[in-house]
């Protein structure tokens, strides 16, 4: 291993409508979702979407070797079935119609206004992505990449087709919807941008445990978001490195919406379970930036090859939650935090140890792979600038950008950061319009480092990486969308016509599926029948 | 760092520059910086208290 790995990045955008401050924020996000269903329908693109199937989803099972009862559960940990809009609002008059592999969608009345439409709560994209509504915001999930850049690239496919989405449902009427990739309301609630890792079973939990405490806990200098306020409320006006930080509470645990912990241990591998395990990271920022992206899951890979090698620093933290709150809250980087033992160190010491390591596991296995030695590079200059002044990483650290905007619009107007300006910075850094997020802003004057340009971006949008099994599903719904009925992670089914019963193929092995291996059957067009048959020989 | 001070450096590229400066001014961020906030007031949402009044989200994972 190395710095290559499979990798899925998930984000749950912040979304209002201005023009209704009382509206329902899962019927919001209900109409992105539907936005662009719309925008798929009408536009003759490979754009292409098919239904979520549930039937594979197990997000009660523990990493640690036991699940929890549906009934123990919180409401929020249920999310193996499709939510309704009914127990939201009752302004929809809903049914619930049960389609295949459980799922629904919900025949309903928007507002009295579009008695035909059913509304999409679910789909899967000709890229291989998922979009839906989760909880009360809308979701982008990645399809399945196996590069540091790729997850940059296709995480920044989500931003744009979340812009699509907004402008497709706002010209269906009631107003612009403003999308936000933050992840606090500053007000107590937090939502997530989770990222997925795929890790051989036999690690043992307990070692990715010990291996990741502590670089979870400092990698927030170089992927933070910066964020103003302290606590869940936000209350003060100083500035932090982590948008979520104050909102973690337990250093292991399963949940993710209520006493959220450091590491996760949602035992859902979306593979063969036998061999795999899916890491399921809660703790990161939303990053605009592409560097702070890269770096977040580059660095992550390369850690979790060190956990695999047994070779891992040994720093465990005296008390990891309060580190990681003492950390966010220095944006100087000074602050020293405790080990078990008593010894002290700064979150950039601790990132040290954790690079030295890597740097030394590489050299050792003679990986010299280009993201690889990318990665590498980026780290350690990184945690070099930040050493000699954090303000100088402002072209590649989302926090530092968004904090030297904050420190020069108060020094040019004489005001605190509790001018009520900055807290709207702090909110319209992440706006996700391009000519009205500062992150943006900020970029098109060249003052934030970017990999890839809007062209390869848009590009991400309509397909999907050549290299995991996304390639089979996001291909096959750009050429078979009328016969999927329904697709998730690990499966595709198709109901054909002629044929009495539906078939669904199996996508156990995230590296199956790659144009490398079915390429010529996508590029032999074949009629529908023919193509399930070749498919089913390459199981 | 002002607009001017940047404008002055540009003209003095080709002048050896000292180590300090360098370190100072090594991006030219600054002038990125005071170029957008010389438009950030057609940027910004207008009443900025408001507005972020206005951001209420519900919980999420």
């Amino acid at each position: 291993m190395s710095a290559r790995r499979l990798v899925g990045l998930e984000t749950e955008y912040g979304i209002i409508r201005p023009s209704m401050p009382k509206a329902n924020s899962t019927v919001l996000s209900a109409q992105i979702v539907d936005g662009y269903a719309q925008l798929v329908r009408d536009t003759d693109t490979a754009t292409r979407a098919a239904r979520w199937d549930y039937a594979d989803e197990t997000p009660l099972n523990d990493a640690r070797g036991h699940s929890v009862s549906r009934e123990e559960a919180h409401p929020s940990q249920l999310t193996d079935s499709e939510p309704t809009l009914e127990a939201e609002n009752q302004v929809w008059t809903a049914e619930s119609i049960a389609l295949d592999g459980n799922d629904a969608r919900v025949g309903a009345t928007l507002y009295q206004e579009n008695d035909a439409t059913d509304v999409v709560m679910n789909m899967v994209l000709g890229n291989g992505a998922r979009l839906y509504v989760d909880h009360a915001h809308p979701e982008y999930s990645s399809p399945e990449v196996t590069s540091p850049r790729d997850a940059v690239l296709w995480d920044q496919a989500g931003d744009q087709v979340m812009r699509r989405a907004a402008a497709s449902a706002a010209s269906l009427g009631g107003g612009e919807l403003l999308l936000y990739k933050n992840n606090t309301d500053n007000k107590s609630v937090s939502y997530g941008s989770h990222e997925n890792y795929l890790i051989p079973r036999d690690v043992e939990f307990s070692r990715l445990v010990d291996g990741l405490t502590a670089f979870f806990v400092t990698r927030q200098i170089f992927c933070g978001a910066g964020r103003v306020g302290r606590g869940m409320l936000g209350r003060g006006a100083e500035f932090q490195i982590s948008q979520r930080a104050d909102f973690f509470e337990a250093e292991v645990g399963l949940e993710t919406t209520v006493n959220r912990p450091i590491i996760n241990t949602r035992d859902e591998p979306h593979a063969n379970w036998d061999k795999y395990r899916r890491l399921h990271v809660i703790i990161g920022d939303a990053n605009l930036g592409q560097i702070s992206t890269l770096l977040r899951v580059g660095t992550t890979n390369l850690v979790l090859s060190l956990i695999e090698a047994g070779m891992s620093p040994k720093l465990e933290l005296a008390d990891p939650v309060s580190a990681l709150q003492q950390i966010s809250h220095d944006p100087t980087l000074q602050t020293t935090v405790p080990l078990r033992g008593g010894r002290r160190m700064t979150a950039i010491e601790i990132q040290r140890s954790y690079l030295e390591a890597a740097e030394t596991y590489c050299a050792q296995r003679e990986l010299t792979d280009p993201d690889t030695s990318e990665i590498l590079n980026r780290w350690r200059a990184i945690l070099d600038t930040l050493e000699q002044d954090p303000m100088q990483a402002a072209g590649q650290v989302d926090w530092v950008a968004k904090y030297s905007l904050m420190k020069s619009f108060t020094e040019r107007h004489g005001v605190g950061l509790d001018d009520p300006r900055i807290a709207l910075m702090d909110l319209q850094w992440a706006d996700l319009r391009l000519d009205k997020g500062l992150y943006y802003r900020m970029a098109a004057r060249g003052l934030m480092e970017t990999i890839f340009s809007q062209e390869e971006i848009n590009a991400a949008v309509d397909n999907p990486p050549h290299d995991t099994r996304a390639y089979l599903r996001g291909m096959t719904l750009q050429r078979y969308a009328p016969y999927v009925v329904a697709a998730n992670w690990d499966a595709l089914s198709f109901s054909v016509p002629g044929a009495r019963k539906i078939s669904r193929f199996h996508m156990p092995e995230p590296l199956a599926g790659s144009r490398a291996q079915v390429g010529e059957l996508f590029d032999a067009q074949l009629e529908i029948n023919e193509f399930i048959d070749q498919l089913a020989r390459h199981r | 760092m002002t607009q001017e001070n940047f404008s002055a450096r540009r003209e003095n590229q080709a002048q050896p520059v000292e180590t300090e400066q360098v370190q100072v001014n090594t991006t030219g961020t600054s002038a990125g910086v005071d170029d957008l906030l010389d438009e950030i007031d057609s940027v910004l949402e207008s009443n900025a208290e408001e507005f972020v009044r206005g951001f209420i989200q519900k919980g999420g994972q």
